[in-house]
């Protein structure tokens, strides 16, 4: 039959933290994968497909748990996928030299009911821990085929996929299955322990406990899943409860649960059920598990007295954050520098298809639009890279826990965890790749605060704008002064504005900081480069084409609608050189045109708009179209200003410009500009990448109203409070 | 019984109790922190969190998250 000839498997990737899940996963699938977020959390989802023949396997690399509860969005994200996607066959993976604690998870799978292949993995680093582990004895006791595997070095792969088909196909029963095993070749003898016993072992929960489970079942639909159900409900899981449809089976289930604690007020009952799963897992591993040679103290412990040292460990956490920063934006910037020269170089090649002066709109949408915003969107590709080569190396060596444990006494002040301090400070160099990063932090809620409070540390877009405004303004010997208060300003109000948010829309108990300290290890540089590579096309594929079609957007809100020639140019639109009443065909100077257009543009409407509410914090309506225009990316707020000020393309360190900001504002002005700039609504970027990290539309538009919101307060309080002391005159 | 912040460094302990909700004892339970369990203090600075060996891996807690557990 040609239809069972294409057949795909679809297995789940399963297993604790720091098993090394993920370098199988990588292993296994090479580039063909794909990563996203599962709907609605920001546990992030990852899929490859691998191909024997004719069969193809489709893996789901679940979220790294110890335990299949209903505490953390990765668990219920791992078992609601197999609990309701049904895969053909779940991978457990397994540290060999943390054997016990893995297997909790081992124990939860096969109560769950799907077919499941343990693989055993770091085989190497339990033999070096002088651990022996009688393979053959566990896969018998479990019932269940056990791969070895060294997934660093790619060991067992091919016996793994073998292993797979024939578990799927055992179940399945489908003509071919041989040849998949046959293609594959044989994996070496002595990685190769498959057996299957008699039946899945079951944890057997004893005397005190197994009544009340039986009573559960009888009340649950007959399921694979059914027993594992019914010790969710014994546990009283709130999830496994709302499950079920009927009201009355609901109440029934309640009522068996509190018998069974009350009958046992000693102890909870979930850590009853722990208990005996611990004490099932303790007899399995009996005459498997035994410890040879010395258990001193490990390589990890000796290398951890310096990293964790309560003096050396912040030092020594800051040189290597200095290190990632160096690496991000030390190299990054110079290609971004390059990235940035290109496309305008290529805007000035498509630009020469014109005569000079064109005003031609589909110069404007391709030189200005298109390739302004395909090069907006490729000029962080640079950063974001090597910013995830950075954070790989910080995680895959291990590095990473212990930075969260070193930050831990100095973040946990400001109710965030101790690794929400990295994406913090990548803040300073980029907040689009600083909230990429947040996904080295577990729980939802340290994820949402860090990511809402980012814009605040003054990134390096918004240097330009201090660049410019700061020599305008102040003398020179205050330029340091001025501008160190502009960035602690931004960390203050990031770290007060996350202690307020976990007060308020984040209230509730502290996600418990209970965490791991893997084993340090050398991460591989397939394992490095795969990181990078699907960083990349993450970032090109989903927030690339967000920022693109932003950037076309607000190309057309500045450049439309064109003005008549008979369009009166606002009086004192620049009085140095537009005189009043006078008419936009009768402007020859571009900067003039140029500046007349912006203003007759919606951009430039929004602008005039805005300055009613910009009136009482010391704006005009110029300042509130540059603004407007400053959307697409911060620096942009240079230009626009030359733009709005009739002085034509300008950066920076422009006199010219300055000398006109400084007639028409005055010091207390421009700091107010400064600031609000730093607080207020952050780039197109970073609100398309909010968007999709956070999952939702809705954090990324809270995001932008609230800080610009408290933009207004703070700089309204610094204007009226400046005038008060008398600071508004000229400098 | 005495909470697991006044183990000094280098201590083995027995986990007797934990004090505390749903969530904080579901997370220890699944390291293999149940009471019964024995434990080792590798690191007690006497400030900020600090780590336990429990069944081969090694664990950092919150002090927070400690001073609720009860050994002895």
């Amino acid at each position: 039959m040609p239809s069972t000839l294409d057949r795909t498997i679809t297995v789940a990737v399963a297993g604790n933290p720091n098993s090394g899940k993920t370098t199988i996963f990588n292993s296994l699938t090479g580039a063909h994968q794909h990563v996203g977020n599962y709907p609605g959390v920001t546990v992030e989802w990852k899929e490859g497909m691998v191909r024997r023949g004719n069969w193809s396997l489709k893996l789901y690399d679940l979220p790294g748990t110890y335990s299949l509860t209903a505490f953390s969005d990765e668990e219920l994200v791992a078992r609601d996928f197999l609990l309701n996607h049904k895969p053909d066959v779940v991978v457990d993976v397994v540290d060999a030299s943390n054997l016990e604690r893995n297997l909790f998870l081992t124990t939860e799978l096969l109560e769950i009911g799907l077919p499941v292949v343990v693989v055993l993995n770091m085989a190497d680093v339990a033999r070096d821990r002088g651990l022996r582990i009688d393979t053959n004895l566990l896969a018998r006791r479990l019932g269940v085929p056990i791969v070895l595997t060294v997934g660093n070095r790619g060991q067992g792969m091919d016996d793994l996929i073998a292993t797979v088909a024939k578990v799927a196909i055992h179940g399945i029963s489908l003509p071919g299955a041989a040849d998949i095993c046959r293609k594959s070749g044989p994996a070496p003898e002595a990685l190769t322990r498959l057996e299957v016993g008699s039946g899945k072992v079951q944890v057997d929960y004893g005397k005190q406990v197994e009544p009340f489970l039986e009573r559960i079942l009888a009340l649950l639909p007959d399921e694979d899943a059914a027993r594992w159900r019914a010790v969710k409900l014994l546990e009283q899981d709130p999830a496994v409860l709302d499950e079920i449809p009927d009201p009355e089976v609901r109440r029934e289930v309640s009522r068996i649960a509190e018998e069974f604690a009350a009958a046992n007020p000693e102890q909870t009952p979930d850590t009853i059920l722990a208990s005996k799963r611990y004490e099932t897992i303790h007899a399995l591993c009996d005459g498997v598990l035994s410890q040879i040679g010395d258990n001193g103290p490990t390589f990890s412990d000796r290398i951890d007295r310096w990293t964790m040292h309560p003096v050396w460990g912040v030092p020594i956490f800051l040189a290597l954050m200095y290190g990632a920063f160096t690496l991000t934006f030390g190299l990054g910037n110079p290609l971004m520098d390059l990235i940035d020269r290109g496309f305008t170089a290529l805007g000035g090649f498509i630009d020469g298809f014109w005569p000079a002066g064109s005003t031609s709109p589909l110069r404007s949408l391709l030189v200005d639009g298109v390739i302004g915003g395909v090069g907006g969107v490729i000029v962080f590709l640079p950063n974001i890279v090597l910013l995830f080569m950075a954070i790989a190396i910080l995680e895959g060596t291990g590095y990473m826990a212990r930075a969260a444990f070193v930050m831990d006494r100095f973040m946990s002040k400001v109710g965030l965890h101790g690794k929400s301090f990295i994406p913090l400070l990548i803040g300073f160099g980029c907040t689009v790749p600083a909230i990429m990063a947040t996904r080295t932090l577990e729980s939802r809620r340290d994820r949402l605060i860090t990511i809402m409070v980012l814009p605040l540390m003054s990134c390096g877009a918004r240097l330009p704008i201090y660049a410019l405004m700061i020599p305008a303004f102040f003398p020179a010997k205050w330029h340091g002064p001025v501008l160190w208060v502009i960035y602690v300003t931004g960390i203050m109000l990031a770290l007060v504005g996350a202690r307020l948010l976990r007060a308020t829309l984040f209230r509730g108990e502290n996600t418990p900081f209970v965490m791991e300290l893997p084993p340090y290890r050398l991460p591989t540089l397939g394992s490095l480069l795969m990181q990078m590579w699907t960083r990349a096309k993450l970032y090109l594929r989903k927030a690339g084409t967000v920022i693109l079609g932003a950037a076309v957007i607000m190309w057309f809100l500045t450049f439309y609608p064109k003005p008549p020639a008979d369009y009166v140019v606002p009086a004192g639109f620049d009085k140095t050189s537009i005189a009043a009443d006078t008419h936009f065909g009768d402007l020859h100077d571009p900067a003039q045109i140029q500046s007349a257009e912006l203003s007759y543009s919606i951009a430039g409407r929004v602008g005039r708009v805005l300055e009613t509410v910009l009136r009482p914090v010391g704006f005009d309506w110029r300042i509130g179209t540059a603004l407007v225009g400053a959307l697409p990316a911060k620096e942009l707020f240079v230009a626009q200003m030359g733009i709005v000020f009739a002085v034509g393309q300008v950066d920076e360190t422009s006199e010219v410009l300055r000398t006109k900001l400084r007639e028409r504002y005055s010091p207390l002005v421009g700091f107010c500009i400064m600031l609000f700039t730093l607080i207020s609504t952050p780039c197109i970027a970073t609100f398309a990448i909010t968007r999709q990290e956070t999952g939702s539309l809705k954090w990324a538009v809270a995001q932008n109203l609230g800080l610009t919101l408290l933009a207004w307060i703070v700089v309204f309080i610094v204007f009226h409070g400046g005038m008060l002391l008398g600071l508004g005159g000229a400098a | 019984m005495m909470p697991l912040t006044k183990v000094q460094e280098g201590t083995r302990a027995v986990l007797r109790a934990v004090d505390g909700g749903h969530e904080l004892r579901g997370r220890l339970a699944a390291l293999g922190l149940l009471p019964g369990t024995e434990l080792e203090v590798i690191r007690n600075s006497g400030h900020g969190p600090f780590v336990i060996a429990v069944k081969g891996s090694r664990v950092v807690i919150g002090r927070g998250m400690a001073s609720r557990i009860e050994v002895e």
